[in-house]
């Protein structure tokens, strides 16, 4: 049992005890709970409660032992909503089967962080959610040893009643919630044991589950109040233009159309915050009573856009530089390619250096050298942004999908000028956030828009507003350099990344620290495309170039790729190099060895092309390890094993389930996916040409393992998608006989044809 | 503006709007069942699939004069508590992540196997390709419609 500070003061707990509420049946779903499900899976009914006690800003108790916990962190399909209540729970030591879980409104006085983004809700909040659990479980104690006039210490507890060891006597958490609630928060509290745990580690369905299936309103665009009216936005068709004018005035008398105006979602003096990521501020908005008819109106509406002087500026001084006259600063991918191959390096910086790399390649061997390039991508979360504002007066409700509800609240407070407690944000599940909704632009663009029309309003995208809307994940190169002496053995490694508009290096990461003469480079090129997080940043494409060069190193040099990394890691373990790495290198040796027992790497047998891969990121290690075969050039992809250490894993099914999607996913966006632009304008706005892996690419097998280690959690969300694009490629190799260097993958395939050795 | 009659999970409806909303807009918009979800407005992406006489279809491109006097099934009228063995195994398998698509992949499932109740790996595949799940739930999805389809035996 490890000791804790509490650190909850006394301001967050609500001070009126009794919260009434009516004696609700709600249905419960059967299958929410291990436990109905063994039991032959009957619908459950809850009896709520007449009167609920809040313990503390995480959790109330009801009088009848029903316990409601609050998930403090947004929901974006990574699912916390059942992962933060299950640890607040076990230290609970409530049944599982009596808790019902409610998202928390944004609240920065009882919560942490609330944030979802950088795999770290669960990290984060590890302690803070365990110690809300434990010292709401001390308080019901204290209370009942109080009653009952023995020492706290005689009492236990199992499953919401406590116990008295020397007379036998019981009593549920709800006959003395009330008690409890009075009782002084202890300073200090106690953890328990991991050996002691009984949710946290056990498979628990998704608490939203039920309410999915049978399509129940749970996400922002679900949302519809009484006079609320539909907003929709039309902006620039082009990065590098804003609007000019317009004539508005046939479409105003369009059926169902209210209004038309534009907005300045962030004027020039406004202060920003880092979310405030918007390539379009002003927009012209058209408001109407539904969304079919401002669809219409939209379509009607005759807009004249200009050069936008300010964005074009930068864009032509670097594209003269790079001997590009006569650009007008409207980018296109062909300008965008040429430049990151050809100028990008000129500017390069030098982030770390151990060794001596430049004697090292001076008096190598041999040198290889391989340059790897991925495209812009959309996040295209299946939700389309959209949010909804009703600001009245000096007081602004905002409702909808946010993953940085904390900031957005700010963002609002110095757009509208209004305090932040009259500012309520509340958060809806959202349908995919992927790092685009940690942007709140929609939630600005919504209360300016409310403000202005007097009225509740949701603005709505559309999946090509969406898509063309910017906040893409950036273009990258990377350039890697190996020196390899007469007796083939590896003495300099060079690593030179960039990219448009940010380097997607990780200087310090692997194989810094495996290798003496070692030199990473960094640079990036200005544009004015928007760009933003999208699902593990940078890793998302340096771990997929990184570990295919190693794997044509491990060729070249005529080694197994696995060992050739262990050995690497080996030395980084026992003799590193530098010591500003940033990665366990026995946990990245941990993932790979038992990927390698697991996939039965050494047996040989298999049909299909293999590829191996692994890398670290969000504190975690992920080893996967593909199969696929080749069918009239497209992958068919039998396999992926994965081996993933992300420490104690709270929900095992559903971490499986993060472990199999981020496979998915990672997949998808190497092989299919890409953003290009012609003279600024977005050159897809919708599934038709923008490709998403689909069914029938998907992997037909993913095999998922973790690592048991008793470490507190690590990332999870994220950790998962960037090493599988190196195994797609590693395997891709095997399949083809030539080496996959620019995503997406798909390109080099079909043009490679009838070359490949199918 | 005109006067429709829409049945929608064997409920008679009269609404009066536009002939070529689609029928996504008036479930969600006017009915104000928000199950049926819009995901891109082309047919692509399949987060609007309902069921058009049995048939799983489009809604964002079945305008509202098309829908009337024919029979809509969706989401929320897939069964009557949530219990149609699709359902039932998208939960035992615990298929949703983010869960927006998940309705339109239900409606296609459901759909699929009333027309075929043991599909093979391909032809679920090929029912399936035009739901797109980003956050790559697909194996548990074909997992779940297997499951379903072992218990649907009629």
């Amino acid at each position: 049992m490890s000791k804790v500070k509490t650190g909850i003061g006394r301001r967050s707990f609500i001070k009126s005890v009794g919260v009434a509420s009516g004696g609700l049946i709600i249905g419960f779903n059967w299958l929410a709970c291990k436990r109905a499900t063994e039991e032959g899976g009957e619908e459950m009914a809850m009896q709520m409660p007449d009167e609920w006690f809040e313990l503390n800003g995480y959790l109330k108790i009801g009088d009848n032992g029903i316990v409601t916990i609050y998930s403090p962190n947004p929901e974006i399909g990574q699912n916390v909503k059942t992962s933060m209540p299950m640890i607040v729970a076990e230290e609970l030591d409530v049944d599982w089967n009596n808790v019902i879980v409610e998202q928390a409104p944004l609240n920065t006085d009882i919560f942490t962080r609330q944030l979802a983004g950088g795999s770290q809700s669960i990290r984060q909040g590890w302690e803070s959610l365990r110690t809300a659990g434990a010292t709401a479980r001390q308080m019901l104690l204290t209370a009942a040893a109080k009653q009952w006039e023995v020492p706290v210490s005689e009492l236990t507890v199992e499953e919401g009643v406590i116990k008295h060891k020397g007379s036998d006597k019981t009593m549920g958490y709800g006959e003395i919630a009330k008690a409890a609630a009075q009782v002084e928060v202890p300073e200090e509290v106690e953890l328990k044991d991991n050996d002691n745990f009984k949710i946290i580690g056990t498979s628990r369905k998704n608490v939203d589950a039920k309410k999915i299936v049978t399509g129940q309103p749970l996400y922002g665009l679900d949302t519809y109040k009484d006079g609320m009216l539909i907003a929709m936005l039309v902006q620039p068709p082009a990065f590098g233009m804003e609007f000019k004018s317009m004539d508005a005035e046939k479409v105003k008398e369009m059926p169902g159309i209210v209004d038309v105006f534009t907005i300045d979602t962030y004027p020039e003096d406004m202060e920003k915050e880092w979310s405030d990521v918007a390539a379009f501020s002003k927009l012209v908005v058209v408001v109407g009573e539904s969304t079919w008819q401002v669809m219409q109106a939209k379509k009607e509406l005759k807009v004249e856009w200009d050069l936008n002087p300010k964005l074009t500026e930068q864009i032509q001084i670097l594209e003269k530089s790079a001997g590009m006259a006569g650009a007008t600063g409207l980018e296109s991918s062909d300008i965008h390619n040429t430049l990151m191959a050809e100028v990008g390096e000129k500017k390069s910086e030098v982030v770390r250096k151990d060794g001596e790399p430049e004697k090292a390649f001076k008096n190598a061997a041999r040198v290889i050298e391989r340059s790897y390039t991925c495209p812009f991508l959309a996040h295209n979360c299946m939700e389309p942004m959209n949010f909804f504002a009703d600001v009245t007066g000096d007081k602004a409700l905002l409702l909808g999908p946010i993953q940085t509800p904390e900031y957005a609240e700010k963002s609002v407070n110095k757009r509208l000028g209004f305090d932040l407690e009259d500012i309520d944000i509340q958060m809806t599940r959202m349908g995919g956030g992927f790092g685009r909704r940690l942007y709140g632009h929609f939630l600005v663009e919504a209360a300016v828009i409310s403000q202005k029309m007097g009225k509740p309003i949701k603005l709505v995208y559309s999946r090509e507003d969406d898509m063309t809307n910017g906040v893409y994940r950036p273009a990258y190169h990377v350039k890697y350099r190996a020196a390899l002496d007469v007796n083939n053995k590896l003495t300099a490694f060079h690593v030179n990344a960039g990219g448009i508009p940010e380097s997607p290096l990780f200087a310090n990461r692997f194989p810094a620290g495996a290798i003496d003469n070692y030199l990473a480079e960094s640079w990036s090129l200005e544009s004015n495309i928007s760009t933003g997080a999208f699902r593990a940043p940078r890793s998302n494409f340096i771990a997929g170039a990184e570990q295919s060069f190693l794997d044509e190193l491990a060729e070249e040099m005529g080694q197994d790729p696995i060992q050739f990394r262990l050995d690497m890691l080996k030395r980084a373990e026992s003799d590193p190099v530098g010591e500003e790495n940033d990665y366990d290198a026995k946990r990245y040796a941990g993932v790979l060895q038992v990927a390698r027992d697991r996939s039965g790497w050494n047996n040989g047998s298999s049909s299909q092309s293999r590829g191996v891969s692994a890398y670290y990121c969000h504190n975690s290690y992920v080893a996967q390890i593909l199969d696929l075969t080749l069918e009239k050039n497209e992958p068919l992809i039998d396999k992926v094993t994965c081996v993933v250490d992300c420490g104690i894993v709270v929900n095992p099914d559903a971490a499986k389930n993060m472990v199999e999607g981020g496979t998915v996913d990672g997949i998808g966006h190497a092989l299919y996916s890409e953003m290009t632009f012609k003279d600024g304008a977005p050159q897809k706005s919708n599934f038709d040409t923008y490709n998403l892996i689909r069914h029938k690419q998907a992997p037909k097998k993913i095999d998922v393992h973790f690592i048991d280690n008793g470490i507190d959690p690590t990332g999870l969300g994220e950790p998962p998608f960037p090493p599988v694009q190196g195994a797609l490629a590693n395997a891709l190799y095997k399949a083809t006989g030539k080496r996959f260097y620019k995503q997406p993958f798909i390109n080099e395939l079909k043009n490679a044809g009838s070359d490949l050795k199918t | 503006m005109a006067e429709f009659t829409i049945t929608i999970n064997g409920k008679k409806q009269t609404l009066d709007v536009d002939p070529t909303t689609p029928l996504l807009w008036v479930l969600r918009d006017h009915l104000k069942m928000v199950g049926t979800k819009y995901g891109c407005g082309i047919a692509q992406c399949g987060a609007c699939t309902v069921h058009f006489n049995g048939s799983a279809v489009r809604s964002c491109q079945l305008p509202i004069s098309s829908a009337a006097g024919n029979e809509i099934t969706t989401i929320e009228g897939l069964s009557e508590n949530g219990d149609h063995p699709v359902q039932k195994a998208w939960l035992e398998h615990d298929v949703p992540q983010c869960g927006y698509c998940q309705a339109g992949q239900i409606m296609s499932a459901s759909a699929l196997l009333k027309k075929n109740p043991s599909p093979s790996d391909e032809e679920i595949e090929n029912a399936m390709n035009g739901n797109i799940c980003r956050c790559g739930t697909y194996t548990r999805i074909k997992a779940a419609i297997k499951s379903a389809s072992d218990s649907q035996i009629a």
